[in-house]
Formats: structure tokens, C-alpha cells, sequence
């Protein structure tokens, strides 16, 4: 009888091709290398940042966007009754986190501020570690940031960002906007503004001096021009200038019979509040009733301004009180969580969130690779805009455009805008050269 | 001529603010020889003593109405301030006229606030050089705005005007000029007037009282009013707390106008300095003239001509008249020889 006893030497040798033999299956499994892309999650966690103004003059919108963003994670996670998960279609979400992940999320505050946001999208990517990153409510945040998760190899969904620039000369490949822009709310604002106060008007404009400002006031201009009124002045404010007197007063004698302010959130409750203490909605200038229009609308806007805004038109790109199931569902939802109806702002980035999951699981992955690929061209419903498509040449949503009004005699504190015409994608769409800008390769390199 | 008249007014109410917060500074340097950094934050202590007071009047009684449902399924709120619920009528005209109201309340609520300042802890830096004194009250400002933000958060807070006074008045009619030429809101014409007799009212104090005499015979030579046997410390102690009432008040009655944050403070502060420096450190008429000379000034160099002509001047012509003013009066407007100069 042998005694057959293992040696040193081969003791180490079965224990390298025992340990060979189990890792080889995983070498053919997706994500499972060392670190394949930038922040893969590798725990049962996956971890997503939003990043929205918590402070500052668009703070109202940050603090609605935040709300929607923790709905979105609630509901992906399988918890609450769902939302806007039971009305999307094509879906592939479960209900159960992405990729089969537990979704968690860090916050961070923009302030309203480039660099502020980019540091706080900074410190959420390499401390953090998100895999994508959301929010906005400024251009000039929004752009900042996109540049960099395409330089960090993040995905970008952009929360409310209106500018032309954010999918035009600025759009990457990592980037994605479903918010609609400032070129689809002057070519659907347009023909009923001609409808409402006809073809002989002079507009003077009060713009917020950055790239949202600048590309509203361009475009409102383009289309203003096109049904026949004059533009009297542009005239640039500071964000967040507050007191708007200053260059009020210099309308009332003008010649202008039309003011149209290119602001947004609180410095459009101020100028608009202030437009209207100076008397200018009384006026009466070349025989016609002077009147106010505001090319981006809000509800969260429309309630800080008050009475100001009755009778108003504008833009906007949801509305809480439309009737399709989707966004009764999503309405239901958000209002039994936080005793309020949603915020186009929650709308756009509640929505991200749910495509940017989508796209994970239609790629298999959490890559940037994959998930451009599943959304540059995906056509979908049930999430409240009706059929919408992202473009695959610049990642913008086309779908259609709400030209809104403010309500006269509203009947709660939340029914403030009435919508007056529901303008089809068709007549809002352009071609993606016109605003120039490439958006060159996808990086999902590693951090 | 309506565009320069409403330039005019625009400057006016303008003027009336940097010139509260200018001359309050002033008396805090010309009686204490304190550089106040944390002057700003005494305006936006001041707003939100009306923000509280408007707060505390506006504390709701809830009552679900089980007969109408929200579109989420939950009942409908119906919100009644308690004011409201107990006083009627005289209620709802307390919740409408909060801002003036709290004039009554930010008076001692401000005197409190300056000479506790002023006693806890700008008295130990009488001595010490004025860098230090810099030092300490911007640091100081930064705990005010920083506690004021932990508890109403970092957002402006609307004030509205009593509904009264929410509209606009024809100026152009009252200078006999046709009807609608010249319109101005309301409140920002109470603002201006509020701020002429504030302005009005320090200057009687300071001239025709025997404290201001005092107080006056201090600024000018305190070692000697110290040797007559007079408390004079005492007596800027609670100028100090004037001070702080005159940028309280202030602040109480700009809500209207922009609402306030935290932050507002700081964006007056640095207006108000350069206000203080061209009106020549230490002068009280010259604080004044130049807050009112300033605000003129900003307010015309929006005027579209203007702009058309040097683009951006409105951002700058404030720092550009004071760089020319300090080039040709080094001491300022009305500066006296003697003053920081040191």
C-alpha cells in the first residue's frame, strides 16, 4: 500500500489551474473585466448622479427635477406603483434596478453656475463613481457638464436644457437631450402669436446674457420676423440681475407694442412681475394693446409671477393636465408622493432617467458603447410627449411642441397654464447641420 | 423727455437704497471708526425680519375638504392663516400689509441686533488696525448670511406689497403731461419717499437733538467730549444701533422690490462702499448725495442711446464715475482731511 502524498510544488500548481479553470467562464461575460469603461459597476449596486440647481436663480426647477429623479429610482427599483414603467413602450425595464443592479444616487447642487457644476459632476465621477450623470436647468450648466462626462466617458442626460447649442454646435456623443429647444418653441410659437396679435408688431427683447438667452432670442427672432413683425431692440441682462427696472423703463418709450422676455425661472418671475408694476400690459402703443410673451413657460414660473402671467404665451414641453395614460400616471404618481403635480422639468428628467435604464438594459450593459448605440435612433411612446424619436445625428427628442397660455381663470393653485395648440413634430423639426457641431466618437474608455 | 423722467424716478428709488445703506455705514465709521464689512448683512437681516414676521402671520389652519379630490385621489387642502380664522377681515388686512408692519417690529429688532454686535464684539477691535476690523466684520457677515440660510434656505422669498399698492401711478399725469406717458409702480415711489424721510429723519436727530450735537462733537473730537465728562461711548454704542435700524429698515422695505436671500446683503455691500468712499468717508451728506448721484447715474446709462453708444456701460459706470471723482477729489465729494488717512 502506497501512501501517495502532495507535494509543495504541486499543491501550487493545481491550485493555479483550479483557479484557472473558474475564472475562464468569466472572461467570456460582459463587464466582467477589471474596469472596461468608466465607473463599471462591478457591486449590486449601480450608481447614478443628479445634479441639478439646488440654490440660485433656477432653484424652483432643481428642487422639482430632484423630486422626479427619486420617483424615477423608486419606481426602476420596483418600488410604488410604477408610473410612466406601466405606460412606456417599446420597454425592456423589469422593475427590478437596471442590469438586475439596485439603483442608488448622489446629489449635487449646480448653484446655476458652470463651474460649480462641473465641479460637483467632478467629484460625483471620480468620488462617487456614477455611471451617468443627469440634470440641468441651465444651458450654460448643461453644455459644461456634458463636456465633460464625454471627456470622463460618462453618459449625459440632460435634464432641462432649452438651448439650440446643447444638440447643436455643443452636442456630443455622450450627451442626450429629450427637452425640446429654443428653435421648436419659436417655430410653434410663431403662427399663433400671428393668429393672436397679427402681422404688424414691433418686439423688443429682454434676453438672459448666455448661450440659452442668445439662441432664444435668435430664434424667436427668425420666426417673429417670418410672419411679419419688426424687432425694435435686443437688449442683454445679467442672470440672476434680479431688480429688472433698469432696462424696463427703456421699453415703455420705445415704440415697441410687444415685449418678449428670454428669461427663465426666477429672473422671469421678477421681469415679468416688474414689466407689470410698470404698467406695461395697460399700455396701449401704435393704436394696439401692448403684450407680453414668454417663449419658455413653466408652471413652477407661471406660480411665482402670479397674475402676471394671465393671458401669456409661451412654450412648453410637457403639461401635467394632459390626458394621455401616461401622463395621468405619471401625474398620479408624483402627486400622491409629493402632494403636487409635476414640473415639465420633473417630466424631462424623470424621463431621462427611465431611457437612460432602458438603454442598459437593451444593450446588455452599462457601457457608454452600448448605451448610445440603444438610443441614437430609438423610437418610442408612453411617456407623456406622445410617439418621440431621439435623433441619431444630434441626440435631440423630436416630438410635438405645446404652445401654452396662461390661464385667466384658473381653477387650484396649479391649473396655470391652458394649452392652446399642440404643434406637430413635423412642423418643429429642422436639420441637425443647421446648428453645426459634431458629435464625434463615443468614449467609454476607462476613468 | 418721458425717457429721462423715468430714468429720473428709476435713479431715485435706486438712489434711496444705496443711500440707506451708505449713510448707515457712514455713521458706524465716522462715530466708531469701524469699517463695517458686515453692514450688508445688518439690510438682510432687516428683509428677513419681514419674511418672518410675514411667516409668523401667515401660519395656516388645514382643513381637508373630502368633497373635492385632487387629481392624485388625495382631498383637497384648504389652507386659512390663523390671523385670518381669529381676526377676519382685520386679519387678512394684517396678512396684506405685513411689510409695512414689520417696520414696527425690525425697529427694536435691529437696535437689539447693532448694539449687541457692536458690545459683543466690534468694541474689542476699536484699536486694532482697520484690516482687522475688515477681517472680523466680513467674517461676521458670512455667520449671519450662513445662519440665515441654514433656517430659510438658500431660495429669495417673495414679499408682496400690500395690494393696494400693487399697481402703478400716471406720474405723467400729476406733472400735467398726457395721461399713460409716464408710468411708475407704486411701492418703488413709497420706497424713494420711505427713504427721504428716513434720510430726513437721522439728519434731525444727529442736528437738532442734544444727543446728535453730542454725538457730532464725538465724531469731530472725542478725546475732548471724553474730557467734558461725557459718556461718549455709551452714546456711539447706540448710534451703532441706529445704524443698524437705518440698513434694517431698509431691507424692511426693498422685499417688494427683490425678493430676498441670504446673499442679498453682499450684492448692496460693495455698491454701498464704493458709494461711502465717493461721498467722502465719514460725511454724512456726502453718503447721501453721492447713493442718489449714483443711482441717477446707473439708471441713465441703461437708456438704449447711452448703451448704443459705449455698449456695457450700464455694468461699469459706477466704478468708472468713482475711479474719476477719486482721481479729481482724492477725499471725496464731501470728505473731511484727517479721515483714514492715517
Amino acid at each position: 500500500m502506497s501512501k501517495k502524498l502532495i507535494n509543495r510544488r504541486e499543491l501550487i500548481r493545481n491550485a493555479a489551474i483550479g483557479g484557472a479553470a473558474l475564472a475562464a467562464p468569466l472572461h467570456f461575460v460582459r463587464d466582467a473585466h477589471a474596469e472596461a469603461y468608466c465607473n463599471m459597476p462591478t457591486g449590486k449596486t449601480v450608481t447614478l448622479g443628479f445634479n441639478v440647481p439646488q440654490s440660485g436663480p433656477y432653484a424652483d426647477e432643481g428642487a422639482d427635477e430632484l423630486r422626479a429623479f427619486k420617483l424615477a429610482v423608486k419606481h426602476l427599483n420596483g418600488e410604488g406603483d410604477g408610473g410612466m414603467l406601466n405606460t412606456f413602450k417599446p420597454s425592456s425595464l423589469k422593475g427590478n434596478g437596471i442590469l438586475g443592479k439596485k439603483v442608488v444616487f448622489v446629489t449635487g447642487d449646480t448653484q446655476t453656475k458652470s463651474d460649480a457644476a462641473r465641479a460637483s459632476a467632478k467629484r460625483m465621477i471620480e468620488k462617487d463613481g456614477v455611471v451617468m450623470i443627469s440634470g440641468g436647468s441651465s444651458s450654460g450648466v448643461a453644455i459644461a457638464v456634458q463636456g465633460l462626462c464625454q471627456e470622463a466617458g460618462i453618459i449625459f442626460m440632460a435634464g432641462l436644457t432649452h438651448s439650440n447649442d446643447t444638440t447643436g454646435k455643443d452636442k456630443k456623443r455622450n450627451g442626450f437631450r429629450h427637452f425640446f429647444n429654443a428653435y421648436m418653441s419659436g417655430a410653434a410659437l410663431a403662427p399663433v402669436l400671428e393668429k393672436a396679435y397679427g402681422k404688424d408688431r414691433k418686439a423688443y427683447h429682454l434676453t438672459a446674457d448666455y448661450t440659452w438667452g442668445w439662441t432664444q432670442e435668435e430664434s424667436m427672432k427668425k420666426f417673429t420676423e417670418q410672419i411679419g413683425w419688426k424687432t425694435v431692440k435686443t437688449v442683454r441682462t445679467p442672470v440672476g440681475a434680479g431688480d429688472f427696472s433698469q432696462y424696463i423703463t427703456p421699453v415703455l418709450n420705445s415704440g415697441a407694442d410687444v415685449l418678449i422676455l428670454n428669461h427663465y425661472g426666477k429672473d422671469m418671475i421678477n421681469s415679468i412681475t416688474q414689466a407689470v408694476q410698470f404698467g406695461l400690459r395697460d399700455k396701449v402703443v401704435n393704436g394696439k394693446k401692448f403684450e407680453i410673451v414668454v417663449p419658455l413657460f413653466s408652471r413652477l414660473m407661471a406660480q411665482g409671477a402670479g397674475d402676471a402671467i394671465k393671458g401669456v404665451y409661451g412654450s412648453t414641453n410637457w403639461n401635467w393636465q394632459l390626458q394621455d395614460a401616461a401622463s395621468k400616471a405619471f401625474v398620479k404618481s408624483f402627486g400622491k408622493e409629493y402632494g403636487q403635480p409635476p414640473s415639465m422639468a420633473a417630466q424631462t428628467c424623470y424621463v431621462q432617467t427611465l431611457l437612460y435604464a432602458n438603454a442598459c438594459e437593451m444593450a446588455g450593459t452599462f457601457s457608454p458603447a452600448g448605451v448610445v448605440k440603444a438610443l441614437e435612433g430609438f423610437k418610442f411612446d408612453g411617456l407623456g410627449n406622445g410617439p418621440t424619436e431621439y435623433r441619431a445625428a444630434d441626440h435631440q427628442c423630436f416630438k410635438d411642441v405645446l404652445v401654452v397660455r396662461g390661464n385667466e381663470k384658473p381653477k387650484s393653485k396649479f391649473d396655470l397654464l391652458e394649452v392652446v395648440e399642440i404643434t406637430p413634430r413635423a412642423k418643429v423639426e429642422y436639420d441637425p447641420k443647421i446648428f453645426g457641431g459634431e458629435l464625434g466618437p463615443v468614449n467609454a474608455k476607462p476613468c | 423727455m418721458d425717457a429721462i423722467l423715468l430714468q429720473v424716478l428709476n435713479g431715485l428709488d435706486k438712489g434711496g437704497a444705496y443711500a440707506l445703506i451708505a449713510l448707515g455705514l457712514t455713521l458706524a465709521f465716522g462715530t466708531l471708526g469701524i469699517v463695517n464689512f458686515a453692514h450688508g448683512a445688518l439690510f438682510m437681516l432687516g428683509a428677513f425680519t419681514a419674511v418672518s414676521f410675514n411667516k409668523l402671520l401667515t401660519l395656516q389652519k388645514v382643513v381637508l375638504d373630502t368633497a373635492h379630490k385632487t387629481p392624485w385621489g388625495d382631498p383637497v387642502e384648504i389652507r386659512t392663516p390663523y390671523v385670518e380664522a381669529m381676526f377676519g377681515d382685520f386679519g387678512k388686512f394684517m396678512v396684506d400689509w405685513s411689510v409695512p408692519l414689520s417696520i414696527l417690529v425690525a425697529i427694536p429688532v435691529m437696535l437689539l441686533i447693532g448694539v449687541i454686535m457692536e458690545r459683543g464684539l466690534i468694541r474689542h477691535f476699536y484699536r486694532r488696525p482697520h484690516a482687522d476690523q475688515i477681517l472680523v466684520t466680513f467674517g461676521l457677515a458670512i455667520v449671519l448670511q450662513e445662519i440665515v440660510k441654514h433656517f430659510f434656505g438658500a431660495n429669495p422669498i417673495p414679499q408682496p406689497a400690500p395690494h393696494i399698492f400693487a399697481g402703478s401711478a400716471d406720474v405723467g399725469a400729476w406733472l400735467g403731461l398726457a395721461k399713460g406717458t409716464i408710468v411708475y409702480p407704486w411701492w418703488r415711489l413709497i420706497y424713494f419717499a420711505f427713504s427721504a424721510v428716513v434720510i430726513a429723519a437721522v439728519f434731525a436727530f444727529l442736528q437738532l437733538t442734544t444727543f446728535g450735537m453730542v454725538v457730532r462733537a464725538g465724531m469731530r473730537d472725542r478725546e475732548t467730549v471724553g474730557l467734558l465728562g461725557i459718556n461718549i461711548q455709551r452714546r456711539f454704542t447706540i448710534v451703532f444701533g441706529l445704524a443698524a435700524v437705518v440698513a434694517g429698515l431698509a431691507g424692511v422695505m426693498y422685499t417688494p422690490i427683490l425678493p430676498p436671500n441670504y446673499h442679498i446683503g453682499m450684492e448692496f455691500l460693495v455698491l454701498s462702499f464704493v458709494v461711502v468712499v465717493v461721498g467722502g468717508m465719514g460725511s454724512l451728506g456726502g453718503a447721501v448725495a453721492a447713493g442718489f448721484l449714483l443711482g441717477i447715474l446707473q439708471s441713465f446709462a441703461s437708456m438704449n442711446e447711452i448703451k448704443s453708444l459705449a455698449p456695457g456701460i450700464d455694468q461699469i459706470i459706477i466704478y468708472l464715475v468713482a475711479v474719476i471723482i477719486l482721481l479729481v477729489r482724492p477725499r471725496g465729494l464731501m470728505g473731511r482731511k484727517g479721515v483714514m488717512e492715517d
